[in-house]
C-alpha cells in the first residue's frame, strides 16, 4: 500500500557555525548575522519519508510554520522530492512557545490524509525535542522519537528502530503514528536538477504579492490585489502555488495561540561570559610544568 | 492544567529501567530538596514500575519525604502513552506545584507528552533550577517561581524560563548537571501506593527487542578528566591523551570535533552535546575552547588548559595556562606527575586498539 507523509520541518539560524560577527560585543547574538539553514534532522525526516514513498509511492506534505522567508525551506523540500508545501504563517503566532507551536501544527497536520507525521528529532536553535511528543499528543496519535532505522512497514502496521541512549530498541505499532527522527538515520539527498527546474518559480501569496508591489510602486491596492489573485491561480494551475495558511483557516483556538497560548515566558536572557577570576601563566618548560603539578598536589586537586 | 497552587509539592519522576533507579532523578534529588525546603513544601518522587518499592525506599534515603508508587505489571516497561497517563492522573489528584524529569531518552520522550495533556508549560535541558520572583510588564510581581536555567541558541545565551500562570510548572534537567547526593539510611518517609488504572490500550508498542550498551566510561564520576581536541592532530597522537591519563587515574575525554575526527568514540565527548562534568581537575589538550564545549566543562573545579594559540577561547577560563606545543608540554607533564612519586592508579579505561 502506499503511504501518505506529513513531513515538519522548521528554518533555523545556523548556531553550530556562530562566529565572532554573529556574536556582539556584549556577548547576545546577532541574529542577522546567522545564515538561516533548513534544520538538518528536518532533513533526515523528509528524506526518510522519500525512501517510503520510493518503496511504497504515496504523496509528502511537507509543513512549515514560520515567518514568510520560511518558504525557502519549503522549496527546498519541493526540490528534494516533496509533493506539497504548506506555509503557516500568522502574525499571531508570534511568541508560541512548543506547547502552542504543537497546538497550532496540529491543526493544520488534521486538515491533511495521512498515515504517518515525520519530525526532525530536535532544531538546532532551541534543541528542546518537544513539539513532535507534544504534536502527537495533540493528534491522539503514537510516537516513536529518535528513530534512527525504520525496519519494517507493512500494511497498518510500521517496526522501527529508536536510539534510547546507550542502546537501541525496537518496536512495533499500527499507523497512524508520528516518528521524530535522529541524524543517524540515513544520508540526506540533494535537490535534484529536474526538480529545480520545475519548481524553481514555486511561490507563496505572500512572495506573489510582495513581487508584484516592488514591479507596481505606482498601481492602487485595488489593482495589485487582482494581479496577485491572477497570478496565485496561474501558479496552481501549474502546481507552483505554495499553499499559504493563517490560523483562521486550519481553525485555531487564539487562546491557544502565540503569547496566550504559551505558558513558558522569559525570565531573562544573559550572554554566555565565562571567565576565571585567576589565571596561572605556566611556563611550557620542566621547571614550570613541575611546580604547577606541585601545587596542584599540594591543594589535593591530584591524590 | 491545574491551578497555581502555592502549596503543592515538588515532584521529582525516578527513572528506573527494570528495577534499577537511573543517577539522573538521584541527582536532581539533591536540587529538589532545596526548592522544596525554599519554598515550605514537600519533597516527593513519583515511581511507576512492576514491583518497584525497594527503589521507593532508596528515594527516601536520598531525599524524599513523599514517595508515590505507582505498580502495575503493564508498568514494568516504559511505554510514553502509559507512563503519561499515570502521571497525569497523579498531578491532577496531587496538584504539585514543580515537577520535574531527567533530559535522557526516556524524560525527554515523555514530559513533552505529559505537559500537552495537561496544557502545562516544560522547559527543556535545563542546567540550573532557583526559586525566584518575576515581574511582568505591567507590574504584576509573581513570587516564588521556578527559575528554568537552559542554555539556547547552541549554547551561545543562557535563558531563564518561567510559568507564572498555568502550572504545574516542569522541567527536564541535563544529566550530570548536579552533583549526586549521599544516600542517609536513617530518613524516614511516606510511601504511597496509588491505585493504578490503566489497560492495554494505553500502550500502543510493542517492544521487540532491547539492547542497552553500557557507556565505555564513566566521566560524570572521574575525579580527573584528560580531555583532547582537535588539536591532538590524530588518533595515533590521540595516545598522548591516553598516555596523561592513565598516570592520573583520569578518564581520558574529547571535544566534539576530535570525536568527528575519529580520534575516539562518542561515549567520551564533553560538552552540549556529549556529557557535562564537573571534575576537580579538567585537562584541555589541544582545545581551543568553542561555547558548546565549555557548556560541558566550565563547572570544574581547575582546568589546566595546554595550546599553542594564545588566543584560543579555552584560556579565558583556565586557572592553568600553558602556552605551548602539546606534543613537547604533555609528555613533560607525565614526566613531572611521575617524579612527584604520585602511584600509577588503575586507570578506568584502557587505551582501544
Amino acid at each position: 500500500m502506499a503511504y501518505n507523509c506529513v513531513v515538519l520541518i522548521k528554518q533555523v539560524p545556523d548556531t553550530k557555525r556562530i562566529t565572532g560577527k554573529a556574536m556582539n560585543d556584549d556577548g547576545t547574538v546577532n541574529r542577522s548575522a546567522l545564515p538561516a539553514i533548513f534544520n538538518p534532522e528536518d532533513l533526515n525526516a523528509l528524506e526518510l519519508a522519500m525512501q517510503i514513498k520510493d518503496e511504497f509511492g504515496g504523496k509528502i506534505t511537507v509543513i512549515t510554520m514560520g515567518l514568510p522567508a520560511a518558504s525557502v525551506v519549503l522549496r527546498d523540500s519541493l526540490f528534494r522530492g516533496a509533493d506539497d508545501a504548506i506555509l503557516v504563517t500568522d502574525q499571531r503566532c508570534a511568541a508560541s512557545d512548543t506547547l502552542a507551536t504543537s497546538y497550532i501544527l496540529s491543526c493544520a497536520v488534521k486538515k491533511i490524509d495521512y498515515d504517518m507525521v515525520l519530525c526532525g528529532r530536535q532544531a538546532i536553535d532551541g534543541d528542546t525535542a518537544q513539539v513532535g511528543p507534544q504534536l502527537a499528543e495533540k493528534l491522539g496519535i503514537p510516537q516513536i522519537s529518535y528513530v534512527e532505522k525504520l525496519i519494517e512497514l507493512n500494511g497498518k502496521t510500521i517496526t522501527a528502530r529508536r536510539n534510547i541512549g546507550a542502546g537501541w530498541q525496537q518496536v512495533k505499532t499500527k499507523l497512524p503514528v508520528l516518528l521524530t527522527v535522529t541524524g543517524d538515520a540515513n544520508e540526506p539527498r540533494v535537490a535534484a536538477a529536474k526538480k529545480i527546474m520545475k519548481y524553481k518559480n514555486a511561490q507563496t501569496t505572500i512572495e506573489v504579492e510582495q513581487k508584484i508591489k516592488a514591479e507596481n510602486t505606482e498601481a492602487a491596492e485595488a489593482n495589485i490585489q487582482k494581479l496577485v489573485k491572477h497570478q496565485c491561480s496561474e501558479l496552481d494551475g501549474k502546481g507552483l502555488l505554495i499553499k499559504q495558511w493563517d490560523l483562521d483557516f486550519v481553525g485555531a483556538d487564539l487562546s491557544w495561540c502565540g503569547r496566550s497560548g504559551s505558558p513558558t515566558k522569559v525570565h531573562r536572557i544573559q550572554s554566555v561570559v565565562l571567565a576565571t577570576k585567576e589565571t596561572k601563566d605556566i611556563k611550557p618548560n620542566e621547571q614550570g610544568i613541575s611546580d604547577m603539578i606541585h601545587e596542584l598536589i599540594e591543594d589535593k586537586i591530584i591524590a | 492544567m491545574i491551578d497555581v497552587n502555592r502549596d503543592g509539592e515538588v515532584w521529582v519522576f525516578a527513572e528506573q529501567h527494570k528495577g534499577h533507579l537511573e543517577d539522573t532523578p538521584i541527582e536532581l534529588m539533591s536540587k529538589a530538596r532545596r526548592l522544596a525546603d525554599t519554598l515550605g513544601v514537600k519533597l516527593a518522587a513519583a515511581v511507576l514500575g512492576n514491583e518497584v518499592k525497594d527503589i521507593a525506599t532508596k528515594l527516601i534515603h536520598y531525599g524524599a519525604d513523599k514517595v508515590y508508587l505507582a505498580e502495575h505489571p503493564l508498568l514494568a516497561d516504559y511505554q510514553t502513552n502509559s507512563y503519561a497517563k499515570v502521571i497525569y492522573d497523579l498531578i491532577h489528584k496531587y496538584q504539585p506545584q514543580i515537577v520535574l524529569y531527567g533530559a535522557t531518552a526516556t524524560g525527554r520522550d515523555l514530559a513533552p507528552r505529559i505537559a500537552s495533556a495537561a496544557k502545562a508549560g516544560l522547559t527543556a535541558d535545563c542546567t540550573d533550577l532557583q526559586i525566584g520572583d518575576h515581574k511582568t510588564t505591567n507590574g504584576d510581581t509573581h513570587k516564588n517561581l521556578l527559575f528554568q536555567v537552559r542554555p539556547a541558541f547552541g549554547g551561545n545565551i543562557i535563558a531563564t524560563i518561567i510559568n507564572f500562570d498555568r502550572w504545574p510548572q516542569m522541567a527536564t534537567v541535563r544529566e550530570g548537571v548536579m552533583p549526586m547526593p549521599e544516600p542517609d539510611v536513617s530518613r524516614k518517609g511516606e510511601i504511597i501506593e496509588e491505585n493504578v488504572q490503566i489497560s492495554q490500550q494505553e500502550l500502543p508498542l510493542e517492544i521487540l527487542e532491547e539492547h542497552k550498551r553500557p557507556k565505555k566510561v564513566n566521566l560524570k564520576a572521574a575525579r580527573i578528566i584528560v580531555t583532547g581536541g582537535a588539536g591532538v592532530g590524530s588518533k595515533d597522537n590521540f595516545k598522548l591523551i591516553w598516555d596523561l591519563a592513565n598516570c592520573l587515574g583520569a578518564a581520558p575525554a574529547a571535544t566534539r570535533a576530535a570525536v568527528d575526527l575519529g580520534f575516539i568514540d562518542s561515549d567520551h565527548q564533553v560538552g552540549q552535546t556529549g556529557t557535562t562534568v564537573r571534575p576537580s581537575l579538567y585537562i584541555a589538550v589541544g582545545v581551543s575552547g568553542a561555547i558548546q564545549h565549555q557548556a560541558g566543562m566550565s563547572q570544574s573545579q581547575k582546568i589546566i588548559a595546554i595550546n599553542n594559540d594564545p588566543d584560543a577561547p579555552i584560556f579565558q577560563i583556565a586557572h592553568y595556562k600553558i602556552i605551548g606545543d602539546l606534543n613537547v608540554v604533555v609528555p613533560k607533564m607525565i614526566k613531572a606527575i611521575k617524579e612527584k612519586g604520585i602511584k600509577e592508579l588503575t586507570p578506568l579505561t584502557v587505551a582501544e586498539t
